[in-house]
């Protein structure tokens, strides 16, 4: 990542483009968040590339001043993994919702963390599809109601986290669209992170999913539904951060402290950065019913990056043969023979 | 030596003398020989045939080489469907890896079985009698133990030769174990041929001591077993002439001998040399195109990225990030991945970036004929996108054809802001001949269309265009050019996303037009053959071979075409209906249902256009299209006619 010296505020990161969401839909929010957290990150808008596929989310790149593409339905991860493999030194996002990302476009999805480009993904979930006005898509709940299910969904739904987790990926971070502060937060170090990193956005389709993440954003719920997770800190939630995440056999549980004798001490700490993923993988599948759903940085663990790997393999090779160009490399490693007695000797 | 079967010296004299004593002529040199190596797939009847061919190569022959294998890796050893076969053609004139071979090599009774289809009336067979065994013969479905009664072979024409007990004998001291002893039977193939064909060993020696320079071992029993081949021809044959190949004067240069996809490879990395832009390639392995693949990957060691992605689609649209971002990009497949990849290159034309599509066409719809070759994705590449949705199509010519070709897709791309679908076929991406390796100079600068400071300053937009309606690129870190691009319509003064329909309109006709200005800037359209005849033969991408022979033939014998071939597709050239037009009948020879034939007969209104078709897999034969073309001469005026591969429209 280059960053520069130079202050940037948020302006500097925003299109002259009027932004065309609904009113009240999330996705204002995380725009506004974005440019925020670009300004803050220090990189450049001419190094910085923003990659959408299709969908309500997908329009974001039109309102940014950064160089953009606004691509096709479900690819945005192949092609920024072409822009970033291509220009290393370019910093890139990738906006996509639920169904761009983990419906149509799926397979570039577990490819790309698989492959641990260092793109930053941000996963807009509403749970809807939106832009086609209601249907279902792959993070709909069992039995949901929606114009392609009048009478329910009958099968069930992606956990994100868990598809990264199955591509074996190492950032995965967690926030909710008025969460502002988080998700600000989760942006940045997706951004620091050197790899394939996943912000999973919860974010609300004021028109054909209203309230679907309200049990964990109202102000009233919020508190005892979520738990923000930070970096070597006690996993302490609830109004007064009376409650804590406990080891209970193989899984976890939710107590009081002070109760039953639980003390502070058995509270476990949160370490995103151990490679074992099994503890994240537990942490990132609460889903706020009987543990509260977990937000902020889940996972963060560093490992060699795919566009690095290319690029030292290049430079590795290159310097092993040291051949000038084209024709330098057939005269030395094809069988050649002369013809006329001006031309090269074999 | 021992012979087993009932081959003797004076039947295998009698085959050499039947094939020097040609109708009329008595002279021990030849024109041009094709000889057709067969065998299990692991038999190294390739290796074999290219050592052959370039040794012919150096000594001044022209070269042409098809392979001809199964879809199946390793299919049962001694299987009918196991057979592959390698055909080279060397000598003077050479175009085509030839209709049929003078002489066929068959290493088993299945090759043998499989491969007499493609020997010339008169031509001989060499082939090793020791695999005649009653397993062999069974696993080669031959319903009796005498395999050359069985399939009609006049035994005068076939040289029994015990090649097993040859090569054991040969290498018994050697101390290798029997796997690796077996290993070496193409070399005592190889061997034979150079005797027959009059061929020192020593320079077939030296091509191997360079091959295995790092196996000393290994090319001690190459060597040692090349000899013995040799000498069992001169000793069981001594009283018989051999003959020579004859050769020309070609451009004086250094030479290799390259197959299309190599080539192909090849002519990107130039274009990426040549334009200053560094290459990449996203991809995906398909048959038979992979092989690009395989090239760019290992030319990490010129800069080159080359990334195997998890799909079709990805690897095209991992082109588009990286042409976006600025590089060389392209994407290498065939006809099922050329579908999978429509709605990116769409996603290209809109956005308008440069961007290089190889299709290596094979045997369709569907997985069709994986490994054999076709013409039938003319259409797909024309207009296979959705909408309104023009680009630039390029057809290789031959194996060496195809590293200037894809060279050209990657200059009209760049110069032009467009995708280039490059047309190949399996036939020319596996054929291989021999070729100049370019000097520094032999091709042009590629000048990539960047958007400048000043225009920046003056307020550029992504989609203003120069006179030739081309757009600039502006590259990723430029600071004041940050732009979004995408798929959706933009407005044609601001560059903002537009759903006006008149706008729509004008955008529409905009793009269809830059690529018709490509015209100005590709060659005219080429007239061969005898320009002053009524009729001319039309031919576009792999077939080029088959047809300037045919052409040619016709001609010496009395029946006057013109030939014209077309490698620029999309536009077509700008004087191509013209010179068409010139002509009373216009017979379009391709490996389709007539595609070309009926995108000619588009642009020329009222006129007909005759047709030679053929979808079988395999190339044309130079015959087929001589008889084809005849057959319209002859006063045939279009339906089909008597062999069934020939018809014609009325406009």
């Amino acid at each position: 990542m280059e960053t520069t010296e130079k202050q940037f505020v948020p302006a500097d990161f925003k299109s002259e483009q009027s932004v065309r969401w609904c009113p009240g839909c999330g996705d204002h929010a995380i725009l506004n968040v974005l440019h925020k957290a670009m300004a803050d990150l220090g990189v450049a808008p001419e190094k910085t590339a923003v990659i959408s596929g299709i969908g309500c989310s997908s329009r974001l790149p039109y309102y940014m001043n950064t160089y953009g593409m606004h691509t096709i339905h479900g690819r945005a991860a192949a092609i920024a993994t072409g822009l970033k493999t291509a220009r290393p030194d370019m910093t890139v996002w990738q906006i996509s919702g639920d169904g761009d990302g983990l419906a149509i476009g799926g397979n570039h999805f577990i490819h790309a963390v698989r492959r641990n480009i260092d793109i930053n993904i941000l996963l807009f979930n509403n749970k809807i599809y939106g832009l086609t006005k209601g249907q279902y898509s792959p993070t709909s709940d069992r039995g949901a109601v929606t114009k392609s299910s009048p009478y329910g969904t009958t099968e069930d739904p992606f956990i994100p986290a868990e598809l990264v987790f199955g591509a074996r990926g190492n950032f995965f971070a967690r926030s909710i669209d008025i969460a502002l502060d988080t998700t600000k937060e989760v942006m940045l170090a997706a951004a620091r992170h050197h790899g394939a990193s996943v912000v999973e956005v919860l974010q609300n389709c004021v028109i054909f999913n209203n309230g679907s993440h309200s049990f964990l954003s109202d102000k009233e719920r919020r508190d005892e539904h979520t738990i923000h997770l930070r970096q070597g800190e006690k996993m302490l939630f609830g109004k007064e951060m009376e409650r804590g995440l406990v080891q209970d056999g193989f899984g976890l549980k939710a107590v009081k402290i002070g109760e039953d004798g639980w003390t502070i001490d058995d509270v476990l700490v949160h370490d995103a950065t151990t490679p074992t993923n099994f503890l994240h993988q537990q942490l990132a599948m609460m889903d706020g019913h009987e543990l509260p759903l977990a937000i902020g940085v889940i996972r963060d663990v560093a490992s060699p990056t795919y566009e690095a790997e290319v690029e030292a393999q290049v430079e590795a090779v290159k310097g092993k043969k040291n051949f000038r160009n084209l024709r330098d490399m057939i005269l030395s490693t094809s069988e050649t023979w002369t013809v006329g007695g001006e031309a090269e000797k074999e | 030596m021992p012979h087993r079967s009932g081959a003797s010296h004076s039947e295998g004299d009698a085959a050499k003398t039947q094939l020097i004593m040609l109708p009329g002529t008595n002279v021990k040199t030849l024109e041009r020989v094709v000889i057709r190596f067969s065998g299990d797939s692991g038999d190294g009847m390739q290796l074999a045939g290219n050592i052959f061919s370039n040794v012919s190569a150096g000594e001044g022959s022209q070269i042409s080489t098809f392979p001809d294998y199964p879809a199946e890796i390793r299919a049962p050893q001694g299987s009918l469907s196991g057979v592959s076969g390698f055909q080279v053609n060397v000598g003077k004139g050479v175009h085509t890896p030839g209709d049929e071979a003078d002489v066929l090599v068959a290493m088993n009774p299945a090759a043998l079985k499989t491969n007499l289809r493609y020997l010339k009336p008169g031509g001989i067979i060499i082939c090793d009698v020791d695999t005649f065994r009653p397993a062999d013969l069974k696993k080669a479905e031959y319903a009796t133990d005498d395999p050359v009664a069985e399939l009609g072979i006049d035994p005068a024409r076939i040289m029994l030769v015990p090649m097993t007990t040859l090569l054991k004998h040969t290498l018994k001291d050697s101390g290798m174990d029997p796997k690796s002893v077996m290993k070496c039977k193409n070399m005592l193939a190889l061997g034979l041929i150079c005797w027959l064909f009059d061929s020192p060993v020593e320079s077939v020696l030296r091509k191997l001591e360079k091959k295995f320079a790092k196996k000393p071992a290994v090319y001690e029993a190459n060597a040692k077993v090349i000899r013995a081949g040799w000498d069992y021809g001169h000793n069981t044959h001594s009283s018989m002439p051999t003959y020579r190949i004859e050769s020309e004067a070609v451009k004086p240069g250094t030479y290799t001998d390259v197959n299309g996809n190599t080539a192909t490879a090849w002519g990107l990395i130039m274009a990426s040399e040549k334009s200053g832009r560094p290459l990449f390639l996203g991809s995906y392995p398909i048959t038979p195109a992979t092989d690009i693949l395989h090239e760019l990957a290992k030319r990490k060691d010129l800069g080159v990225k080359a990334c195997q992605m998890e799909d079709e689609i990805a690897g095209v649209c991992s082109a588009i990030g990286a042409s976006y971002a600025g590089h060389l990009a392209v994407t290498s497949t065939s006809g099922p991945g050329l579908a999978l990849k429509s709605e990116g290159i769409g996603l290209a034309v809109m956005a308008e970036l440069p961007l290089v599509v190889i299709d290596v066409q094979r045997g369709g719809p569907s997985t069709g004929l994986p490994t054999k070759t076709e013409q039938t994705d003319l259409m797909q590449a024309l207009y296979g996108r959705n909408g309104e949705s023009p680009l630039c199509v390029l057809a290789a010519a031959s194996p060496t054809d195809c590293f200037t070709m894809a060279f050209e897709a990657a200059r009209i791309a760049i110069e032009h802001m467009t995708p280039v679908i490059l047309l190949t076929d399996a036939f020319i991406a596996n054929g291989s001949s021999a070729w100049r390796v370019p000097e520094e100079e032999d091709y042009p600068e590629i000048r990539p269309h960047f958007v400048d400071a000043s225009r920046l300053e003056q307020g550029w937009k992504p989609f203003d265009r120069d006179e030739n309606l081309v757009r600039y690129w502006a590259v990723p870190g430029t600071p004041g050019a940050m732009h979004r691009v995408g798929g959706l319509e933009k407005d044609i003064r601001t560059s903002a996303i537009s759903t006006d329909g008149k706008n729509h309109e004008k955008m529409v006709n905009i793009r269809r037009e830059k690529i018709a200005r490509i015209a100005n800037d590709i060659p005219e359209l080429q007239v061969a053959g005898n320009p002053d005849a009524d009729t001319i033969l039309v031919g576009w991408g792999g077939t080029y071979g088959h047809l300037y022979t045919a052409a040619e033939e016709l001609n010496a014998e009395g029946c006057d075409v013109a030939f014209a071939h077309f490698r620029y597709i999309n536009p077509l050239p700008k004087n191509a209906l013209e010179v068409l037009s010139r002509y009373r009948r216009v017979i379009v020879a391709e490996l389709n249902t007539g595609q070309f034939a009926d995108y000619l007969q588009m642009h020329l209104p009222g006129r007909r256009v005759d047709r030679i078709n053929k979808v079988e897999g395999q190339p044309f034969m130079v015959r087929e299209i001589v008889e084809g073309v005849k057959s319209f001469l002859g006063g045939n005026e279009g339906s089909i006619n008597e062999t069934g591969n020939t018809n014609s429209n009325e406009a």
